[in-house]
């Protein structure tokens, strides 16, 4: 046993750059794979962050309509909300568009209430609720500019004729791991105040409502019993979980996020072909010492395993490389992209799922060679020789 | 001698190859029989079929027609894997290219065969050890196939060949790639282990000297043994 497993090793590395080459697919390959799968799961942290006793309430015609401020107090008088808060998207640019992050103008009070894994000191939070230009910032946003309290930042309007100026009150950490820490909100009546004096026909709108609900069950009634009291208004409402809210954001690149997964298992397949290449190059050349180990009486058995064995080898050493590599990668990644991809960590079950799949194709790899080795007749692989 | 059961029988040995529609008669028809302890020279042109004939003998190929006993086994019945089973403890192979394997070392080469013995890694050595030195290269045991001249590699094939102790030895132009002193050696070697450890020698060559260590020299021409 341990002579046939230095023989496999041998064999393995008896061409070191064809098989240097292999484990460098092998590995470029697992880690292309591995950030294509992160990526994905990093699309979707904002559906697996959502909690299932928020609802948000929009516009029905869509997410860039507004809907009158006056909507919060009858919603407030439905069964089952137990908070309601309100917010707008202001896209503000902070210095140049390079600099892109998710900024929002909220009710202060309500919203911290209704976002509780945003945690805040209780110090910093007071600072905040008591400063009408305080804005929340995410400790992930606060790392990327070197914010502290008490610093000036100033976001110029995209989708609002105005620039605002504001000072970090609060820098928020996340509760759990895939909370976003990256956003930036700040008090919602500075925002209308300012808009107000420019132009007052935009001002007391709200871009959307959370509601905090009592029972997740009640999601469906509460939803169908807010949207039926705007009903045959001027501005009709969607009201849906959080969940549902995220998702179809994700839907507009359902498509894409399709292709990245088709993406990333033809890559699974490609690696398959370079091994299955690299065994059959190899066995090819080695036909005639397979009929010389054949002569001296090994049998199907044993050739077969040689060859497994030695696309094993090759195709593990590549898995392990991978694992290896895919952290540094994955840090590598978010230092240049984390902008895209608030939420963006590596997925321990990834390295189970390299590890079956390189499995696979060092057996799928060496089937192939290893029939053709123990098909070939002793005579005509000893003809080979010479 | 006389009194013995022959070592190999062969009775109406056939064999052709099909190349494309065409058929290539090989061997035809061949009967003969090698008594035990004997040492034959196979000699013959080109093209001629030593070369099958020999691996029909060692039961690496397989015949059309006609039947091998060797050493009271009837090998033409035998299934292929109680062939490799039955080569493994019957035959030893010395080729003209040596066919070491350039990864193992020369004890490692050596030790080949025994792993498909019972025995124990320190026996494996021990073995292995004992036929380096009959051999005389007790002092190369660590060298790989690379490191060794073409006679020393062709003395390291003897040693895998004879580890087993097995009842036939059968070479393929064994001095067919080496130099004259290198040839002598192997010749030599191969004579000792004919007259003193006993064993049956089959030896195809067409080399005039080689087949003069024989004792009995037969000719095949056009698939016919005279
Ligand atoms: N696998 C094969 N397929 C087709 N023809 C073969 C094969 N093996 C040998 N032959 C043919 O059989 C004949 C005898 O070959 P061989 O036994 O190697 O001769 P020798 O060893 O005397 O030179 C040659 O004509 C050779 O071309
Ligand atoms: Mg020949």
């Amino acid at each position: 046993m341990i002579f046939a497993l230095k023989l496999i090793f041998k064999n393995a590395f008896r061409h070191k750059t064809r098989t240097l080459l292999t484990i460098s697919s092998v590995v470029i390959a697992l880690v292309a794979f591995g950030l294509l799968r992160t990526v994905v799961s990093a699309w979707y942290a904002g559906v697996a962050a959502s909690s299932a006793t928020r609802l948000v309430t929009r516009n029905s015609i869509s997410l860039t309509f507004p809907l009158p401020l006056a909507y919060k107090d009858k919603i407030k008088q439905v069964k089952g909300v137990t908070v309601v808060s309100w917010g707008s998207w202001f896209g503000g640019i902070y210095i140049n568009e390079k600099n892109f992050f998710a900024n929002f103008a909220v009710d202060p009070g309500s919203y911290l209430k209704l976002y509780p894994e945003y945690v805040i000191t209780p110090e910093q939070k007071t600072a905040f609720l008591n400063d009408r230009r305080g804005a929340v910032a995410g400790i992930k946003l606060a790392q990327r500019f070197g914010w502290k309290t008490g610093d000036l930042v100033t976001l110029k309007g995209t989708i609002y004729p105005v620039d605002l100026d504001f000072v970090i009150r609060a820098i928020y950490k996340g509760r759990d791991k895939n909370t976003d820490e990256s956003q930036f909100f700040f008090n919602w009546d500075y925002l209308n105040e300012s808009i107000k004096k420019v132009s007052p026909g935009r001002a007391d709108q709200a871009g959307f409502f959370i509601e905090g609900i009592s029972d997740p069950l009640l999601a469906p009634s509460i939803s169908a019993e807010i949207d039926s009291l705007f009903k045959n208004s001027l501005a009709e409402t969607i009201t849906e979980t959080e969940k549902s809210f995220q998702l179809s954001f994700i839907s507009m690149t359902e498509a894409l996020l399709m292709v990245i997964q088709l993406v990333s298992f033809v890559i699974i397949a490609i690696i398959m072909a370079v091994a299955a290449n690299t065994m059959s190059m190899t066995v090819r050349e080695r036909i005639g010492e397979y009929a010389v180990l054949k002569t001296l009486g090994f049998g199907s058995f044993r050739i077969a395993g040689l060859i497994a064995g030695e696309s094993m080898v090759i195709v593990m050493t590549g898995c392990a490389l991978g694992i290896a590599l895919t952290y540094p990668a994955a840090h590598a990644f978010r230092d240049q992209l984390g902008d895209y991809f608030p939420v963006f960590n590596v997925d321990g079950r990834l390295f189970i799922f390299y590890a079956a799949a390189s499995a696979l194709v060092g057996l799928v790899a060496a089937i192939f060679p290893a029939w053709r080795a123990i098909r070939t007749p002793i005579a005509e692989g000893l003809r080979r020789i010479g | 001698m006389e009194s013995k059961e022959p070592i190999v029988q062969i009775r109406d040995l056939s064999k052709s190859y099909r190349r494309g529609s065409q058929q290539i008669k090989v061997l035809e028809d061949i009967s003969f029989e090698i008594a035990e302890g004997e040492f034959l020279a196979l000699m013959g042109p080109s093209g001629s079929g030593k070369t099958t004939l020999l691996n029909l003998i060692a039961g690496i190929d397989k015949s059309d027609k006609g039947g091998i006993v060797v050493g009271g086994v009837q090998i033409t019945s035998l299934s292929e894997n109680e062939l490799a089973r039955w080569r493994a403890l019957n035959v030893g192979f010395i080729f003209q290219f040596y066919n070491l394997i350039p990864v193992l070392t020369a004890i490692e080469n050596v030790e080949l065969p025994l792993l498909l013995t019972g025995l124990s890694k320190s026996e494996r050595t021990e073995h292995a050890m004992a036929v380096l030195d009959l051999v005389g290269l007790s002092d190369r045991t660590e060298h790989y196939p690379g490191q060794l001249s073409g006679g020393q590699q062709q003395r390291v094939a003897i040693a895998r060949a004879i580890v087993t102790d097995p009842v036939i030895l059968v070479a393929d132009e064994p001095t067919g790639d080496l130099d004259r002193v290198s040839a002598q050696e192997v010749l030599s070697m191969m004579e000792n282990l004919n007259t003193q450890l006993g064993k049956t020698v089959i030896m195809v060559t067409h080399d005039p000297r080689a087949a003069s260590t024989a004792h009995i020299v037969r000719t095949l021409e056009k698939g016919i043994l005279t």
